[in-house]
């Protein structure tokens, strides 16, 4: 189908002077991006069909069926029946402190290594990016040892160790994404002319002056971007959750649905709903952030 | 709008000279800021992500179930594997891994599978969706959202979703090519010969549209003069494309193999949500992590497929840093 309609809309568009041809490429094109559409939303909108129906509909009429009720109960039961809040909590006792952290860490490290002749600049930042690259389970197997080797007073993490704790997933999705943030930052930051820094430094500003004075305000957009991808992707995370934490009740939402899962067996329409919950935050982020979230992952992709 | 403003590339390239200078000598205060701005991230990085990125490799020669002590001394042979724990194994694990693991090759073969459904099939389709997107045809801006829906999702999230699609009895799929009785129902996810493929059409769903994204931002950034004079020279589109846009996103391209290649190394979640990754879903990751997490833990063996995973992801990873970070030292070795 693709091939099909390359060769449909491309020799023809290239005729140039008459305007039919062209207008022949755009039905093709039209018509290919409504079906990738339908199709794209296809799994979602099913999955949703399903989350609005009774168990009792469903299993009298079959799932793929026109509907005789549509209710919101399974949200409701899905929501109260699996301790949802709990493990939202969870989410946001991650999330939130690691996207702060990393890009508080981010930012300055960038700063120095575009701003601060440290001859190793280059390399430090090619080893943190290479770091943002290796897949997880590369450093699963020791992370896993060290995790269980280090100890934590009990008020940072009631297991006592980074293990099963809220704070070792901090800890690894903060060193984790560091590399991405300070490659995408430093781009950034060396596209701020020199003069004002020559000025400021005029003035008498010390460096830290010029890092939180002059250079992070300027970075105020892509910080904004690379807060909504980080929010986005802690939140999604399953792997970490899933092999650093070995009791279900401190993991966070996405790998928690593991759990549900199993917990809804017999009930697929509360499957659903609960899936359909669990979308909920990255869904308002993709309505009113989507700008950030892409312009995000634009700047991962351009270099300075 | 936002991307341009955002993008260094064409936001600071008119105005930051090319020989840039680093402002001034450091006071006491400024090199205490350097070295706490440095010294944590360097810190962390190194104890959380390449301390365990080396004990991998140091682990791979070892043989442990993770109870005990490591030790130097080399492992005896012929001794139940209780009594020889925590002890050098030399390449021992990787022999096992190559020759008896009845699980090795197939996650390799899985994974080659995987990187070939990513490069000859997603990636183009999502690039296929940009290219048609950036022509401004009406409704663009619909398609783009549409398309770009599923990467706000979760893998986990993707793998639950497509499962009310893939189900023998009651899965839109079945049902609407009538093969949901008990006789004839195809089990997508659950038949080892198919269930890699189902699971790979969630994986490009997700997957095209990120590379569609990331070529939106490619095409957005290609001068509209350079297509005008080609179009003007008698090249039709498709041409134009191949000759003259798709090499001016060289930048792009990178980036796009890079994610598309360890993209498929890092496949874990949608295999692990459907079955475990196993009967037919194994790949290497599931292979390193079910060895450490699992029951019996096998340290040494677990380490041994990490590090064959590292040095495949080498390949793409230096061929990065290579390409982006080789202009940035050439102006440096001229000064």
């Amino acid at each position: 189908m693709t091939a099909q309609t390359i060769q449909g809309t491309a020799p023809r568009a290239s005729a140039g002077g008459s305007k039919k041809p062209l207008r022949w490429g755009q039905i093709a094109s039209q018509v290919f991006l409504i079906c990738a559409c339908v199709l794209w939303l296809l799994p979602i909108v099913f999955a949703l069909y399903v989350a609005l129906r009774p168990y009792s509909d469903t299993q009298k009429y079959g799932y793929v069926s026109l509907p005789h009720h549509l209710t919101l109960k399974n949200f409701s039961d899905a929501w109260s029946q699996s301790d949802m809040v709990h493990y939202f909590w969870n989410s946001v006792l991650i999330t939130v402190p690691s996207v702060i952290i990393v890009l508080a860490l981010a930012s300055g490290l960038a700063f120095v290594l575009t701003r601060v002749n440290v001859k190793i600049n280059v390399a430090l930042l090619i080893v943190f990016t290479a770091g943002n690259l290796l897949p997880q389970q590369v450093i699963i197997t020791p992370l896993y040892r060290l995790f269980l080797q280090i100890h934590v007073p009990t008020f940072l993490a009631g297991s006592g160790l980074l293990y099963n704790s809220i704070l070792g997933l901090v800890v690894i999705n903060v060193s984790f994404q560091l590399g991405f943030c300070t490659f995408v930052l430093s781009n950034y930051m060396k596209s701020i002319p020199d003069e004002m820094y020559e000025a400021a430094l005029v003035d008498g500003a010390g460096l830290w002056t010029r890092f939180q004075k002059l250079t992070l305000p300027l970075c105020r957009p892509a910080l904004a971007a690379l807060a909504t991808l980080l929010t986005t992707w802690i939140y999604n995370d399953f792997f970490w959750a899933i092999t650093l934490m070995s009791s279900g009740d401190k993991r966070p939402i996405t790998s928690a649905l593991a759990n549900l899962q199993g917990q809804f067996v017999s009930n697929q329409n509360l499957i659903a709903a609960a899936a359909m919950i669990v979308a909920v935050p990255t869904l308002v982020v993709y309505v009113l952030l989507q700008k950030q979230f892409i312009a995000g992952l634009s700047l991962g992709s351009s270099k300075g | 709008m936002t991307d341009h403003e955002l993008d260094p590339a064409t936001a600071g390239a008119p105005r930051a000279p090319r020989r840039r200078r680093r402002v001034g000598r450091l006071s006491g205060r400024d090199k205490a800021v350097v070295a706490v701005l440095l010294g944590l991230p360097i810190l962390l990085d190194l104890a959380f992500i390449w301390g365990p990125a080396l004990g991998t490799i140091g682990l791979s020669f070892t043989k442990w179930n993770g109870v005990g002590s490591l030790s130097t001394k080399a492992c005896l042979p012929n001794v139940p594997s209780i009594l020889s724990n925590g002890c050098l194994y030399g390449v021992q694990n990787y022999h096992q891994a190559l020759t008896i693991y009845p699980e090795f090759w197939p996650a390799v073969r899985h994974n080659l599978i995987w990187l070939a459904v990513f490069v000859f099939f997603a990636t183009p389709l999502g690039m296929f969706f940009a290219v048609l997107i950036d022509r401004g045809i009406k409704g663009s801006r619909m398609y783009q959202s549409i398309l770009f829906l599923p990467v706000m999702l979760s893998l986990a999230l993707v793998g639950i979703i497509w499962e009310f699609m893939y189900s023998q009895n009651y899965g839109l799929i079945n049902t609407v090519i009538g093969h949901n009785h008990n006789g004839n129902a195809i089990d997508w996810l659950g038949n080892p010969k198919l269930n890699l493929w189902a699971v790979l059409v969630e994986a490009t769903w997700r997957q095209a549209g990120y590379v569609m994204v990331l070529y939106l931002a490619g095409l957005k950034a290609v001068d509209p003069q350079l297509r005008e004079a080609a179009l003007m020279d008698g090249t039709n589109a498709w041409q134009t494309f191949w000759k003259v846009v798709f090499p001016v996103m060289r930048p792009i391209n990178i980036v796009v193999m890079v994610v598309t290649v360890i993209e498929s190394l890092r496949a874990f979640d949608l295999v692990y949500i459907t079955n475990k990754g196993i009967n037919g879903l194994e790949l290497l990751s599931v292979l390193v992590t079910s060895n450490i997490v699992g029951e019996t833990q096998r340290v040494g063996f677990g380490s041994a497929l990490g590090v064959v995973l590292l040095v495949i992801s080498l390949v793409p990873i230096c061929t990065f840093l290579y390409l982006t970070f080789r202009r940035e030292s050439q102006p440096k070795g001229a000064r």
